[in-house]
């Protein structure tokens, strides 16, 4: 199985290839530095994102804080914490960098106040 | 005072927009000892930021990865610690350009009207989006249609979900950062509609369409919509090499159109005034100061260009205030004569237009198509830049130092097979 990135590690945008059999990397083509080699390999074996939403809030300037990750998610994940997200609510004061919630050790933080 | 019946206020400078152009053009002002007024429309600052949840912020500003609000909060609370005046919900009505160093900006507030005698004036209103009828798309006219950047406040500021079965036609970065958002939140998107063989975005925003399996159509665009009340279907046409029509069509199912078709400089207030435009960059004309054709006004941010990296738009902010700065304490901006910057060999525009050879300068500039193994280059000074890779979607941004600009009379900047 041959895996086709564009690499995002530096505006290079290098065409990576990443071949995979049985599970493990076989070879990885294509890219020009090491960084870009380690990403590629992450994003075939282990691929995570920061996610970001919104979540409503009551008492505060606007209707919504908006919320990230403090870490990047397991790509697998991320439908489930968006579930868990759904269902937060929160009441003003809410300040930026704040932890509003918590979900399997993944801080939840506040990227804008109310 | 010519409208004695309306309040007056006196300032060095006017920065008109509380985005990150105008906060960081108001913070640098404050800075450099100048009385500065900040106005804004909106009744929060940042101007667009507070709705760009996603992080990708900032790693040239501040050296670190910071999520839009975060980046706009870190400019407001410097903004802040300074003093620096600020008005929300503030709309400029009108400039007026009595002469070298007496200008006015009108405009109304919650508390009312105002007219602000100011000395310079730091114009950072940011753009505003094409629309549907601005790309051609025809058919009924239904809820359900949106701009990216509506849709964006809709959902991230309102926490409002605009629709449920998406199609964006365009896949510049608003494009596809919506297209993420929508995904997401639960809503299924059907496709990503681009006019251009190649995508408009960013590479790590073009990834968003793997993540979430979207279908990207290239060489494509809608051209109608169809619906009772609300939109049901889109139709879909290929193009050929020269973006013209072909007869290859399809409907796609959905309940949305989000456009993401580009941004346009929102400058009509200074085109009204007769500032000059650049129909490359539909913003003024400036120099290395970023003036304007009229002494005392400056410009920055998408108003000035449109720009896909915030750290640009704040440097420009920066840069705009400085300009200002020299401008009230000598009584204008002087060059004992200015070298003319010239678009050359797949150079789409390029920004600032004229240079003194008295200070070092940034050039911003967009190639018009993509190109792997290029040169810039400068030949009137010799000047040769390697690039591995150049796309229209990615601004370049090099610093060229006030010994080379003064060699020439003029600069032809061209992008080259190396």
């Amino acid at each position: 199985m041959i895996y086709r990135f564009t690499c995002i590690v530096c505006p290079l945008g290098c065409a990576i290839e990443v071949e995979v059999e049985n599970g493990k990397i076989k070879d990885v083509r294509g890219c020009t530095c090491p960084r870009g080699k380690e990403w590629a390999i992450q994003e075939v074996t282990n691929p995570k994102r920061v996610v970001m939403s919104v979540v409503p809030v009551e008492g505060g300037a606007l209707p919504t804080v908006s919320v990230k990750t403090a870490e990047p998610v397991p790509k697998e994940k991320i439908p489930k914490l968006m579930k868990f997200l759904a269902n937060l609510k929160l009441k003003a004061p809410v300040k930026i960098g704040d932890v509003v919630a918590e979900w399997e050790g993944i801080k939840i933080v506040a990227t804008r106040g109310a | 005072m010519m409208f004695p019946n309306i309040p007056a206020l006196r300032y060095d400078v006017v920065v008109i927009g509380g985005g990150p152009a105008g906060m960081a053009a108001a913070i640098k002002a404050k800075e450099l000892g100048l009385n500065v007024l900040l106005l804004d429309e909106n009744d929060y600052l940042g101007g667009i930021l507070p709705q760009c949840i996603h992080p990708g912020f900032g790693l040239h500003y501040y050296r670190e990865e910071l999520t839009g609000p975060e980046f706009a909060s870190r400019l407001a609370k410097r903004l802040v610690e300074l003093g620096v005046e600020y008005r929300t919900s503030a709309r400029v009505l009108e400039i007026r350009n009595y002469s070298d160093l007496e200008k006015v900006v009108f405009f109304t507030s919650p508390s009312g009207a105002y007219q602000v005698w100011t000395k310079a004036i730091i114009y950072a209103a940011g753009a505003r989006e094409r629309h549907a009828f601005e790309i051609g798309i025809v058919g009924d006219r239904v809820a359900g249609i949106y701009t990216a950047g509506e849709a964006q406040t809709l959902m991230d500021i309102y926490g409002i979900m605009p629709g449920r079965e998406v199609v964006i036609v365009g896949s510049g970065d608003v494009g596809l950062i919506m297209a993420r958002r929508f995904a997401l939140e639960g809503a299924k998107v059907k496709a990503v509609v681009e006019l251009m063989p190649y995508p408009g975005g960013l590479a790590r925003n073009v990834m968003i369409l793997r993540d979430f399996n979207i279908p990207l159509y290239l060489s494509h665009k809608v051209v109608e919509v169809r619906g009772r009340g609300r939109v049901e279907k889109v139709k879909v046409v290929k193009v050929d090499e020269n973006l013209n029509e072909t007869g290859e069509e399809f409907w796609i199912e959905a309940d949305t159109l989000v456009v993401s078709a580009g941004l346009v400089p929102a400058v009509k207030k200074l085109k009204k005034i007769g500032v000059e435009i650049d129909p490359a960059t539909g913003g003024p004309v400036v120099n290395d100061r970023l003036e304007t054709s009229i002494p005392g006004i400056f410009v920055a941010g998408n108003s000035l260009l449109i720009n896909d990296l915030v750290d640009y738009v704040a440097e420009q902010g920066g840069l705009a205030a400085e300009g200002a700065k020299e401008f009230i304490e000598n009584g204008g901006i002087e060059s004992r004569k200015w070298i003319k910057v010239e678009r050359g060999e797949n150079v789409r525009l390029i920004v600032p237009h004229y240079l003194s050879g008295e200070r070092d300068v940034y050039l911003y500039l967009r190639v018009t198509r993509p190109m792997e193994n290029v040169e810039l280059r400068i030949p009137e000074v010799d000047k040769r830049i390697r690039l591995p890779v150049v796309k229209p979607a990615e601004m370049l941004r090099i610093r060229l130092k006030a010994e080379e600009i003064r060699k020439a009379e003029r600069l032809t900047v061209e992008v080259v097979k190396a």
